[in-house]
């Protein structure tokens, strides 16, 4: 294996019982990062399968995309569903919006994967450069992301009518806008629902990416990392970054292609 | 007061254009395959094909970013089934819930 994977050299002088030694031959902080990254993987593993099998519990909707239209009979097809642009209200621009979001994330996973390679050759004005970079692209993300959330809260303008159990318990049919946690124009509860927790729960991610990610660039920018001598905070915060682009990847595959 | 004038004592070292070919090349694997499932979104007809494909490919997006971005193929042997071997348990959740979810189809339909 790689003798450059870590930022912090491992003697390997030492015995075993020596102490100072390092399991797995990665540090602590790294080894812990990890490690929480399995766990969140679960996470997100269990909210992802959730969402295939609600979505295997329902039909899927059939018949051609012109005649769709949302029911909590079938489950909607996810194209037909997204397809709005910012500031071009009504052009049918299905998944274009959210095709560029994971170029968004992709690339700043790319420019986060350069800072770490800076940070192995302690370069501190290509760390700060790849940092702002990273830092730039995860809050472009997290604008689309809200504009998305929107422009689905508030729906269509034509609506869909819909016979739904409101909050009071009560059938009711009546034309629905956007979407909540009881009813949506688009198709099942469950539908919007899972949108809601799972988007929700990934955009938090990105948030908290998004703050860490500051810190490590500031830090780096006042020069911490110097006077620590080493990167590898750098390398710790992007194996959490490259975490939320790989979430993405299977958000995007289950919420807006299948 | 060395310290506080803000000069580091580590040495820069000069760039590895291997290196950053390298990511740049992986980067553009990962928009290719995105572009790949965008137009296959377009062109196939919806069905279990079609869906297969898609997960097979985002296993493969997501093998290139834990191996080439997270450097977790260059890690230790212990380490990287430490974080692998787990993941066998979604499987058994994978086969749990899809079933779960195709007998309240059943029941409801």
């Amino acid at each position: 294996m790689s003798a450059h994977s870590t930022a912090i050299g491992v003697s390997s002088k030492r015995g075993v019982w020596g102490g100072g030694n390092e399991p797995l031959k990665a540090s602590y902080g790294k080894l812990m990062m990890w490690f929480f990254l399995l766990s969140d993987i679960f996470t997100f593993a269990a909210f992802l399968i959730t969402y295939v099998s609600i979505r295997v519990s329902y039909p899927a909707y059939a018949g051609s995309a012109e005649a769709f239209v949302g029911s909590n009979e079938y489950w909607p097809v996810p194209e037909l569903v997204f397809k709005a642009l910012p500031f071009l209200h009504g052009v049918n621009a299905p998944l274009i919006f959210v095709g560029i979001m994971t170029f968004i994330l992709i690339a700043s996973s790319v420019t986060m994967v350069l800072a770490v390679e800076a940070g192995h050759r302690n370069d501190r004005n290509d760390v700060v450069k790849w940092m702002l970079w990273t830092l730039v692209g995860g809050i472009t993300f997290l604008g689309c992301q809200a504009w998305e959330w929107s422009h689905f809260i508030h729906g269509t303008d034509g609506g869909t009518i819909m016979t739904y159990v409101n909050s009071m318990g009560r059938s009711v049919t009546e034309t629905v806008f956007g979407a909540n946690l009881t009813v949506n124009e688009y198709g099942p509860a469950g539908f919007a629902q899972l949108f809601f927790f799972i988007t929700g729960f990934h955009g938090f991610h990105v948030t908290i990416g998004v703050v860490l990610l500051f810190l490590c660039f500031y830090q780096a920018a006042v020069g911490v990392y110097d006077r620590r001598g080493h990167y590898e905070m750098v390398e710790k915060i992007g194996l959490y970054w490259h975490f939320v682009d790989l979430v993405w990847v299977f958000v995007f595959t289950l919420f807006y292609l299948i | 007061m060395d310290i506080q004038e803000n000069k580091s004592t580590l040495v820069v070292e000069t760039r590895n254009d291997e290196k950053i070919k390298k990511i740049w090349k992986t980067a553009a694997i990962l928009l290719a395959i995105t572009v790949v499932e965008f137009i296959m979104a377009f062109t196939m007809g919806r069905g279990i094909l079609l869906y297969s494909a898609f997960i097979a490919l985002t296993i493969w997006k997501a093998k290139y970013i834990m191996m080439e971005f997270m450097h977790l193929g260059d890690e230790v042997k212990g380490l990287f089934y430490s974080i692998i071997a787990p993941l066998i348990f979604l499987i058994w959740l994978i086969i749990v819930l899809v079933k779960e979810g195709s007998e309240i189809f059943l029941m409801r339909w």
